[in-house]
């Protein structure tokens, strides 16, 4: 479980980092929403790897944390994915006025020349 | 229970919340005029909130005015809003900024585009969250709510300048705000808390093999706050962006990367400070470090740049620089006259902000934008309004270079204004931090700080006598008395800051003080009845 959640997280990020580099707009909005998804996988690991604990008390369990996952990471995640998708969204509009102003997709705003 | 006055420490969060939402509600840019009312009482009522609660913080023998529990949970489980001196200066600071940024706006920059004045509200509601949260996970979302407020301020407008740096700009601060959530997972993960004050009083008894991830923690966290405040080599975008950001948001702006610097000094004095244990003073010489390249990059910068604002842009990066630097030597008097120095150069560059607007304005480019923004928006040319506010001063060009001298001294440290004073007192206690010989850095910070106070000096001269005396055919640029207003109060707050430089000293070294011995704070803010279940760290 451990290795395929590593090995999903540095795929993701890996590709993400890749794309928010090169230089059109629309492969780096694709990374930004890859790494987005890296970091939120991230944070439920750091919660420790529970599979099949619910993150919230079941009657006659309260006070006993090892029948529990950690709800804590569930919540920021909650919090991540909406604040990253606000800002994705966003930023695609940002992208489009660029791309209506510039008439090109470069991140500069201009081709570079050859 | 809590009392009245306790809720106070809330207000700077709520009420631009609540304004801004008004706003919305009111019918956004259709009652542009309501707007702008509400918008102006309201950063009047957070500048007076804020020096309430300054007298708080300062009456206090810990100076800490207060722990606000939202929900009157105990405190390492809910969530926190802290009010100390140094967060109160930052608030004071902030709203004094903003309201002269505002009342500079409505002359004409609020009218070019869509929705300034409910940005404006949310942007000061993330930056006031930003300094009241004792929560990482709580700042990360104050943070994003600065940040959303700010691509939009940036983009305020339009045209082609302003969307290709907002554009960097957004996507440089979303990869930021990844770093932040990776840095507080790590963090939690480890020491099993976000609340700023626990996880002071977890790391000095974290295991050794554990160090290595909280270390790495804070530093992905560092990083991002690093691109805020705008740290070599991290900083690339922030000239770019803020010469072309309209010239009220750029203003504001200079308070944006004292966002920044605020939360390195805060953190790295709490989590790191002497008490750490074995992590304690983590990082501080790669701020040092960070912030010497920060201010020669900034003077090399200003030195080079050919308009105004973009010399603005980079007196930015040597003042967040400078500050940094002064973190990283960590000591109580350098750290106090660093603050003086912060609340000084954030003055007098956002004076220079507005300034570089008025003085640019006879000229050709900053006409074009505004123009085609006009057009855009359909407004007629305002020049000819008969409802103009404010009258047309005469001797503008006189005026006006009284201010552009004014701000000069203050940004290249001559006397007689603060920011004399500010690097006087910096290069004092940097000399002085141990006794009989001068440390290596304390040399570096004196060679460095004196080197780009001469050529900031250079590249204003230069700029002021191609402004006011190299360039006979331009026209005098009309100029209204609300916007060359805001510019002379904040030069005025300059010299008082000067005059009354005693008393202000004093509540800075104060609040030095109060950083190094963190002690009363995390005391204050986890309280004696604070629950505490669990193995104290180390694992969960």
């Amino acid at each position: 479980m451990e290795v395929v959640l590593a090995l999903g997280i540095g795929v993701l990020t890996g590709s993400g980092v890749w794309l928010v580099l090169r230089p059109r707009t629309f492969q780096v909005i694709i990374g930004m929403s890859l790494l987005s998804y890296a970091v939120n996988v991230f944070i439920i690991a750091m919660g420790r790897v529970r599979v099949g604990a619910p993150p919230i008390l079941a009657a006659r369990s309260a006070g006993d944390p090892a029948q529990f996952a950690d709800p804590l990471p569930q919540a920021l995640v909650l919090t991540a994915i909406v604040i990253s998708f606000a800002t994705t969204a966003l930023f695609l509009v940002v992208l489009l006025a660029s791309r209506g102003l510039t008439g090109t997709d470069h991140v500069d705003g201009r081709e570079p020349e050859q | 229970m809590i009392r009245f006055a306790d809720h106070l420490m809330i207000v700077p969060i709520v009420l631009p919340l609540f304004a801004g939402a008004m706003m919305l509600a009111l019918g956004g840019e259709r009652r542009r005029d309501v707007n702008a009312a509400l918008n102006v009482a309201t950063t009047f009522a957070l500048v007076a909130v804020s020096i309430s609660l300054l007298q708080v913080a300062d009456a206090k023998p810990t100076g800490l005015a207060g722990v606000y529990r939202l929900g009157d949970w105990p405190a390492p489980f809910a969530i926190v809003l802290v009010v100390d001196r140094l967060a109160a200066v930052m608030l004071l600071l902030t709203s004094v900024l903003a309201l002269a940024a505002l009342i500079f706006s409505l002359a004409r920059w609020h009218r070019v585009g869509v929705l300034f004045h409910p940005l404006f509200q949310f942007l000061l509601m993330g930056i006031n969250g930003a300094f009241l949260t004792g929560d990482l996970f709580n700042l990360f979302v104050f943070f994003e709510v600065l940040l959303a407020a700010s691509y939009g301020l940036v983009l305020h407008g339009s045209g082609l300048p302003r969307v290709t740096a907002g554009l960097q700009y957004i996507v440089i601060n979303l990869a930021a705000s990844l770093l932040f959530l990776i840095g507080v997972s790590l963090i939690y993960g480890i020491a099993g808390t976000l609340n700023m004050a626990d996880l002071a009083e977890r790391i000095p008894r974290l295991r050794a093999e554990d160090r290595g991830i909280l270390e790495a923690g804070a530093g992905i966290l560092g990083i991002a706050f690093l691109v805020k405040a705008g740290m070599w080599p991290l900083c690339f975008w922030l000239p770019g962006t803020y010469a072309a950001a309209p010239p009220p948001v750029a203003s504001i702006f200079a308070m944006l990367t004292k966002v920044g610097v605020y939360i390195v000094l805060r953190l790295s004095l709490l989590l790191f400070g002497d008490s750490a244990g074995a992590s304690a003073h983590f990082g501080s010489e790669w701020l040092l470090l960070g912030g010497l390249a920060t201010v020669a990059f900034g003077t090399i910068g200003s030195l080079a740049a050919q308009d105004m604002a973009r010399l603005a842009a980079f007196s930015v990066l040597v003042s967040s620089g400078t500050v940094l630097a002064a973190v990283g030597m960590g000591q109580v008097a350098v750290i106090g006259a660093a603050l003086f120095y912060l609340v000084s150069s954030t003055l007098g560059l956002g004076a220079f902000f507005l300034l570089v607007e008025l003085v640019e304005r006879g000229r050709e480019p900053g006409a074009d934008v505004l123009a085609v923004t006009r057009e855009l928006y359909g407004e007629e040319n305002e020049l000819k309004d008969p409802q103009e506010v404010g009258i047309a001063i005469p001797a503008t060009m006189g005026v006006l270079g009284v201010a552009f001298i004014g701000c000069a001294a203050i940004i290249s440290g001559l006397p007689p204004l603060s920011g004399f004073l500010a690097k006087f007192a910096l290069l004092t206690a940097a000399l002085n931090t141990a006794p009989g010989a001068i440390s290596a850095p304390g040399w570096a910070f004196l060679l460095i700080l004196v080197l780009s106070g001469l050529a900031a000096l250079i590249a204003l001269t230069r700029a002021g006598i191609r402004a006011f005396w190299a360039s006979p055919d331009r026209a005098v640029p009309r100029v209204r008395l609300i916007e060359i207003g805001p510019v002379l109060v904040l030069l005025l707050l300059c010299a008082i800051q000067t005059v009354q430089a005693g008393p202000i000293m004093r509540y800075m070294r104060a609040t030095a003080e109060s950083l190094h011995a963190p002690q009363d704070h995390i005391r204050g803010v986890l309280g004696a009845t604070a629950m505490r279940f669990g193995p104290p760290a180390g694992g969960s």
